[in-house]
């Protein structure tokens, strides 16, 4: 059971950058431990580090101090046991839907599985966030949520053990924003996932997740504040509007970035 | 070298043909590009315009007539200065004439140095198919990897840097002495000129592979053959089929210059040998001829880049 409390462990980790300017410490005295099935908001103003460490945790960057584990294991590079939705949804503009699902879906499964079988996994991805219709489409052909919905599906089709996503709704309208967070809400319910998003929507983060990793502002930022989010499951959105712990939370968040955290960004 | 050959009233005018042929590589690029921008230009706006008949009567109108009126200012220009020459330089009437009866039989044989225009000109192309074959075949990979490899990429780029510039003439005596023939030798200058631009385009092409993309292939733990074949080479395919085009295009430059030092069949040499007959209508025809062919060889190879490249590439 420890295990699972501590599924992703992180621990004394701090980043630092060489640029043309000398180093730049991005990250410092970074704890945090992240359990199985935990759906994990990191929040902060723009430039404090949220997505230099999921880059850590997807092993895309390593560390310059102190080590991140997952499921015990030390994180030493990219692997497809975590899989990363990319803000700008990085679909290969030459391949369809389904070529892009495929490709990850190959590589997990490839050695184990038919073709069959792997056909059958990607275009049961791709009917998870409901693009069935789309499959044979070429990325640029599709809308840019369709396209985010994709690199949902390329990265649920792996069956990651956590999933990552960069600001995965940051360049979508309200509309769209909202519906993909209710089908996210929905998958992540069946598949239990473990994810980290990233995100600077309050809203956002208090609507989909367990916990609110709330960080400093850069340079050398770490954890401001961590706010367990008590919601009962499944969620609704225009339920919880009126919710009081829903705005309890809200207004936790917002007080953190905006009164605690503001000032600092005016100084900077 | 030759310079030996001109004859006196045309020296000038010959030297300044010489001079601008040894000078291709480096200028004829922008000009090429430009050429190719204005020949897709009247397309673009043909199709914008039209709605009703009458809208797309005049775009098609724009399209055509333009370029005829420049093609008559030619024409007219040639008539003047053919007529203020004398008997130096043909007229268009003349030229067309003996034109039409060159090309009634562009391929006899009576013997090595009488062949037909047909013959010449396949010798040409042949020429440059195998040196520009040879040049795609060790410039691509060699692209690729100095765009892959950033110590490959310091390794080799003064190099590029300092032979690019050099005159693929220049190389001819070389590839005279190494292969101790001439076609070898005319091979191995299209060689030279058509693979710089090739490994300078790949390599910014795989330089240029956004970001992104290899983080997915991070991410997706792809094989460095799965990265190659499924994230690079379609990326890069659009700069290779420009520095293809390119290639191309120069070869095509210099393969004349080269047949006129090297002799034998080609439309070079054919130049040349009109020349030492004093043959202007001929020239003139063969002017034409290398300018027809290089564009038909551009707009087939724009063809081909417009096939491969695929939308969305920059988002």
């Amino acid at each position: 059971m420890n295990n699972d409390a501590k599924f992703i462990d992180i621990s004394g980790v701090a980043q630092t950058f060489k640029t043309a300017k000398g180093l730049f410490p991005a990250l410092r005295d970074i704890d945090l431990q992240i359990a199985k099935g935990e759906f994990v908001a990191l929040i902060g103003h723009s430039g404090c580090g949220k997505s230099t460490l999921l880059n850590l945790i997807a092993g895309l960057t390593t560390p310059t101090e102190g080590g991140l584990l997952c499921a015990n294991k030390e994180i030493k590079g990219p692997g497809p046991e975590r899989a990363m939705v990319f803000q700008n949804h990085s679909l290969l503009p030459w391949l369809s839907c389904f070529d892009n699902v495929y490709l990850g879906v190959e590589r997990v499964f490839g050695k184990t599985e038919k073709k069959d079988q792997l056909k059958a996994r990607t275009a049961a991805a791709l009917e998870l966030v409901s693009l069935g219709h789309a499959a044979h489409k070429r990325p640029g052909e599709i809308s840019g949520g369709m396209k985010q919905r994709v690199g949902i599906a390329r990265a649920l089709a792996m069956e990651p053990q956590v999933l990552l996503m960069d600001e995965p709704f940051g360049a979508l309208d309200a509309l769209t924003r909202a519906r993909l967070q209710d089908e996210l809400l929905e998958i992540v319910a069946r598949t239990r996932s473990t994810v980290v998003m990233v995100t600077h929507d309050v809203d956002e983060a208090v609507l989909l997740s367990d916990k609110i990793v709330m960080m400093t502002n850069g340079p050398a930022a770490t954890i401001g504040e961590v706010l367990p989010v008590r919601l009962p499951r499944p969620r609704n959105r225009v339920a919880l509007a009126d919710d009081p712990d829903y705005q309890r939370c809200r207004k936790a968040v917002i007080d953190f970035l905006y009164t605690r955290q503001g000032h600092v960004e005016k100084a900077a | 070298m030759v310079s030996a050959v001109f004859h006196s009233p045309l020296e000038a005018s010959a030297a300044e043909i010489r001079s601008t042929s040894s000078n291709t590589p480096p200028s004829c690029l922008p000009v090429t590009a430009a050429a190719v921008t204005a020949a897709l230009a009247p397309a673009r706006t043909e199709s914008k315009p039209g709605r009703d008949w009458r809208g797309h009567g005049r775009g098609l109108a724009l399209a055509v007539l333009p370029p005829l009126f420049g093609l008559g200012l030619l024409v007219l220009v040639w008539m003047l200065v053919a007529q203020s020459t004398g008997s130096g330089i043909p007229g268009p009437l003349e030229t067309w004439r003996q034109a039409v009866e060159l090309f009634s039989d562009p391929f006899y044989r009576k013997g090595p140095n009488d062949q037909g225009v047909g013959w010449n000109l396949l010798a040409s192309l042949e020429r440059v198919a195998l040196g520009f074959g040879l040049a795609a075949a060790v410039g691509i990979p060699a692209g690729f990897a100095l765009g892959r490899s950033a110590l490959l990429g310091r390794m080799f780029n003064p190099l590029i840097s300092l032979l690019r510039p050099v005159s693929p003439l220049a190389w001819l005596p070389i590839g005279l002495l190494v292969f101790k023939g001439a076609n070898p030798a005319a091979i191995w200058t299209i060689f030279i000129c058509s693979i710089w631009p090739m490994i300078i385009n790949t390599a910014v092409g795989v330089q240029r592979v956004p970001q992104d993309y290899l983080n997915v292939a991070r991410v997706l733990n792809l094989s460095e053959w799965k990265i190659l074949t499924t994230i690079l080479l379609p990326s890069v395919l659009p700069y290779m089929l420009t520095g293809v085009r390119l290639a191309v295009g120069t070869a095509w430059l210099v393969i004349v210059a080269a047949e006129m030092l090297t002799g034998g069949v080609g439309i070079g040499f054919w130049v040349w040998d009109e020349w030492n007959n004093l043959n202007v209508k001929n020239i003139i025809i063969a002017i034409f001829v290398i300018g027809i062919v290089g564009l038909l060889l551009e707009a087939a190879l724009i063809k081909l880049a417009s096939a491969f490249s695929y939308e969305d590439v920059k988002s």
